[in-house]
This record gives structure tokens, C-alpha cells and sequence, in this order.
């Protein structure tokens, strides 16, 4: 598989979920694990540029895959302009849904470069933040939006 | 939570993936896009032992014009049944559904083939699959055969597919002038529905039921109090006859039946039925 670029190869076991291999394996530990029940979206990714939850995915689903984590996003020391917006507009507060949050938003602006602000609501429902109350994620999102524009 | 060992197995095409079915038998099990059965497996729920991975068959990944109806690829995910301009045209109940399962991430991977298959009750898409009247394609060792969305859900998580049999298409009618309705009530964004009604009206009406029973169902006392002339509102009063509701943390059977009557009423009146 490809990730973030480089092409990663390995044995792994069949039962080995993407996540895991993602962070134990290949040492990228910015995906987190939440829920692990697919239900929150701390581990979310991009494969071929679409959020997908790597929590529900075994590794052996990603064979040949090109994939994108969040260490993945900024290029050349820059941040990526969705990482930016949640510095700017203090989108995270401990961080932990963060990475999966900044995969989930960029997804949803290739799929919909100019969302609504409901349209960001519904677009993130997949995803769970219990510091910020949500507000300043979507702003973010709107901003990284704005900016890409 | 790490699902038991398995073999893994990747077909090459459907005939590959048949003839791993008829050899591994009830040990094996097909996964598509794994949003389904992969989390039954990490709860230990499933464990089988060989999966085999239809996921990478891309050919069976198609929306088409079949002429009278629209032909989908089993393994078509949830996301471009969604956005197709096909469906949101000819069928668009089914669009609209499909756009209304879990959360983007999920649409990403989850297929049409793989819900249907698995036959939860409380699945969105078989029931406006049974609304529309669709058609599955299923092939076998001994080849290929039809069967009608109303006798393809038998039991709970129970198919009319055999053992060694895959869902290869489904064929949706072409109805772009029928009313229609989805009403999916939940309390999350992102749940499941507690109960769902999907409504086609075009002449006469069908009306499909999530989580209502052990199947994906058709509200057979509603369909038959509107074709005997009934009122929209006294057919929806007729939504949970007969029915044997599901009990859960969410909702008990009291509580799914008049949800089920009230939405049935929304579905019918917005579908134009009545
Ligand atoms: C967080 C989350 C939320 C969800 N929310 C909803 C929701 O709100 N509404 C809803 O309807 N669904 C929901 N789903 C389920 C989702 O729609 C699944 O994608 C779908 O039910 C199964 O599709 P799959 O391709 O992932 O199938 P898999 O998990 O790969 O397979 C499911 C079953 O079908 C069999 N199968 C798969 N393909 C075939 C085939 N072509 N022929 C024969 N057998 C086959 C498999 O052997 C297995 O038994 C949710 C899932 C998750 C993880
Ligand atoms: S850890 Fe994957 S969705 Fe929560
Ligand atoms: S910032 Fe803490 S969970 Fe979102």
C-alpha cells in the first residue's frame, strides 16, 4: 500500500485492522482509536482522497490502497489549509478527535467545496467531539472552505 | 476488539468467489465492504472461518440504464447510488436512502449488495429496495436466477440466497414520476432508525417497514386497506396489524407500532398516496 506518499509493504495477519497496522505497525500514531465500534471517527482516513474509518477496515483490505493519514496533510512543514483553520479558529480543545476530524472536513470539501454551514453539520455527523461543542470545528471547516475558494 | 483468526481470500471475480463459497462452505463468509459483517466479527458475533474478499470487484460496481429499469452492480457503494444522476432521476427514493445510511465514511465503503444481503430488519435500504419492487440477480455454481425483492428477506439476517450463491445486481423499476417517501426516525444523527417507512406511489402504493419485525417488510395491512379504497389516514392506522415489532434499549413494540402508524401517515400523505 501506499501511505502518505511511500509505499509501505508487510506480511499481516488476515484479522489485523487497518488501524492497528496504521499505528503499531507503521508507527503513525497520529489515527486514533476511539469507539472502535465505528461509531465516532477518531480513526478516520483517507483512502484514494475518501473518509473511511479505519477502525472497520482490515489491512488486508488496503492491499495495493493509496492512503493518506493525517501525517499525510502537511506538506513541506506547511500545514494543509484545513489544519490551519482549526489553529486559527481553536477547532480542538485536547485534540483527540482532531486527526479524524481534519480527514472527515477534507473529505467533505472535495465532495462539496462550498458547504452550507448545515451541510458541514450532517457532512461531520460521523464524527465526535466531546470538548468543543462543535461550533468552532464547523467554523473551521467553513474558513478552510472559504480559503480554499 | 480484534476479530478471531480467519484465512483470507481474495476472489478475482464472482465465479472465483462461488467456487471458494461451494469449497469452504458455511465456514466461509463473502465480504464487501465489511461494514456489517466486519463488526459482528469483532465482537466475536460471526467467526468464520475464511473470508472471502469481493470488495476489489470492480466490474460489479456499476449503475447502467437497463431500458425499463436501472441495473446496479452488487458491490456499488452506498456513496454512488447516493450521488448517481441515474438514480436520482428514475428512482430517487433510493438515492435519497442511500444518502441517509450512517455517516459519510460509512456511505464510502458500505455497498447496496452487502445490505441487502445481510438482511437486517433495521437496515435502511432493503426497504426502499422492497418499495420499488426490484429484482435481485443472484448467481450460483448452476448459474444465474431472479428473485423478487418480496421473497428475498426470509428471516432475521436470513436471505433466499443459498449457501454458495452471491447477489451479483439488482434491478430497480424505472418510476420517475411516482410519489414517494422515506421517514427515518431516530434521535442521533447518523443512528439507525427505530422504526422507517418507505412509500412509491405510481397507481398503487407500496409501503416497506424498517424495523418492524424479524425481515425487512411490506406493510401488507396498509397496501391492502388502500386498495380496497381506504382513506390515507385509516390505512395508517392499519401500519402495525399484524406485526410482531422488535424490543430494545430503544423503543419497546407499544412504542414502534404507533411510531409506525404516525409515520406511515407522514410517508402516505407526502408520497401522494391515498
Ligand atoms: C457506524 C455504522 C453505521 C451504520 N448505519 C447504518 C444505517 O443507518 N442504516 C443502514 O441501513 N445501514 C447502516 N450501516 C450498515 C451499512 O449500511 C453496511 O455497509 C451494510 O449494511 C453492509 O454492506 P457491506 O458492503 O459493508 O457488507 P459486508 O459487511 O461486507 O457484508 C454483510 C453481509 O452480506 C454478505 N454479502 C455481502 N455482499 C454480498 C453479495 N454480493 N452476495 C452475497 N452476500 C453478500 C456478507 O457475507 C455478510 O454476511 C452502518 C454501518 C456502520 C459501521
Ligand atoms: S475508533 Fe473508528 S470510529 Fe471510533
Ligand atoms: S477536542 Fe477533545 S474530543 Fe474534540
Amino acid at each position: 500500500m501506499t501511505v502518505n506518499g511511500e509505499v509501505r509493504s508487510a506480511d499481516v495477519e488476515p484479522r489485523t485492522l487497518l488501524v492497528h497496522h496504521l499505528r503499531d505497525v507503521l508507527g503513525l500514531t497520529g489515527t486514533n482509536v476511539g469507539c472502535d465500534t465505528s461509531s465516532c471517527g477518531a480513526c478516520t482516513i483517507h483512502i484514494d482522497g475518501e473518509s473511511v474509518k479505519s477502525c472497520t477496515m482490515l489491512a488486508v483490505q488496503a492491499r495495493g490502497a493509496n492512503i493518506t493519514t493525517i501525517e499525510g496533510m502537511a506538506t513541506n512543514g506547511e500545514l494543509h489549509p484545513m489544519q490551519a483553520a482549526f489553529m486559527e479558529c481553536h477547532g480542538l480543545q485536547c485534540g483527540y478527535c482532531t486527526p479524524g476530524m481534519v480527514m472527515a472536513a477534507t473529505s467533505l470539501l472535495k465532495e462539496n467545496p462550498n458547504p452550507s454551514e448545515t451541510e458541514v453539520r450532517i457532512g461531520l455527523e460521523g464524527n465526535l467531539c466531546r470538548c468543543t461543542g462543535y461550533h468552532n470545528i464547523v467554523k473551521s471547516v467553513l474558513t478552510a472552505a472559504g480559503g480554499a475558494a | 476488539m480484534i476479530p478471531a483468526a480467519f484465512d483470507y481470500v481474495e476472489a478475482v471475480s464472482a465465479e472465483a468467489a462461488i467456487a471458494a463459497l461451494g469449497q469452504h462452505g458455511d465456514e466461509a463468509k463473502l465480504m464487501a465492504g465489511g461494514h456489517s459483517l466486519l463488526p459482528l466479527m469483532k465482537f466475536r458475533l460471526a467467526t468464520p472461518s475464511v473470508v472471502i474478499d469481493i470488495g476489489r470487484l470492480s466490474d460489479l460496481s456499476y449503475i447502467n440504464d437497463g431500458g425499463d429499469h436501472v441495473a446496479i452492480g452488487a458491490l456499488t457503494r452506498h456513496a454512488a447510488v447516493e450521488t448517481s444522476d441515474l438514480l436520482k432521476s428514475q428512482a430517487p427514493i433510493l438515492a435519497h436512502v442511500a444518502g441517509e445510511v450512517g455517516d459519510p465514511a460509512v456511505r464510502h465503503r458500505g455497498t447496496l449488495g452487502g445490505s441487502l444481503a445481510h438482511g437486517d430488519p433495521a437496515s435502511d435500504l432493503p426497504a426502499a429496495i422492497l418499495a420499488l419492487n426490484a429484482t435481485m440477480v443472484v448467481k450460483g455454481p448452476s448459474g444465474q436466477r431472479e428473485i423478487a425483492a418480496t421473497d428475498f428477506f426470509t428471516g432475521f439476517l436470513q436471505t433466499a440466497l443459498a449457501a454458495d450463491e452471491m447477489l451479483t445486481e439488482i434491478r430497480v423499476p424505472k418510476v420517475p414520476d411516482a410519489g414517494w417517501s422515506y421517514q427515518k426516525f431516530n434521535r442521533r444523527a447518523q443512528d439507525w432508525a427505530i422504526v422507517g417507512v418507505a412509500a412509491v406511489s405510481n397507481g398503487s402504493t407500496n409501503v416497506a417497514l424498517v424495523n418492524m419485525g424479524q425481515t425487512p417488510l411490506r406493510a401488507a395491512a396498509v397496501e391492502a386497506a388502500l386498495g380496497g379504497g381506504a382513506s390515507a389516514a385509516d390505512a395508517a392506522a392499519a401500519a402495525a396489524e399484524g406485526l410482531t415489532p422488535p424490543e430494545d434499549l430503544n423503543a419497546d413494540a407499544t412504542y414502534r407500532a404507533h411510531l409506525a402508524k404516525v409515520l406511515v401517515g407522514r410517508a402516505l400523505s407526502e408520497a401522494g398516496a391515498g
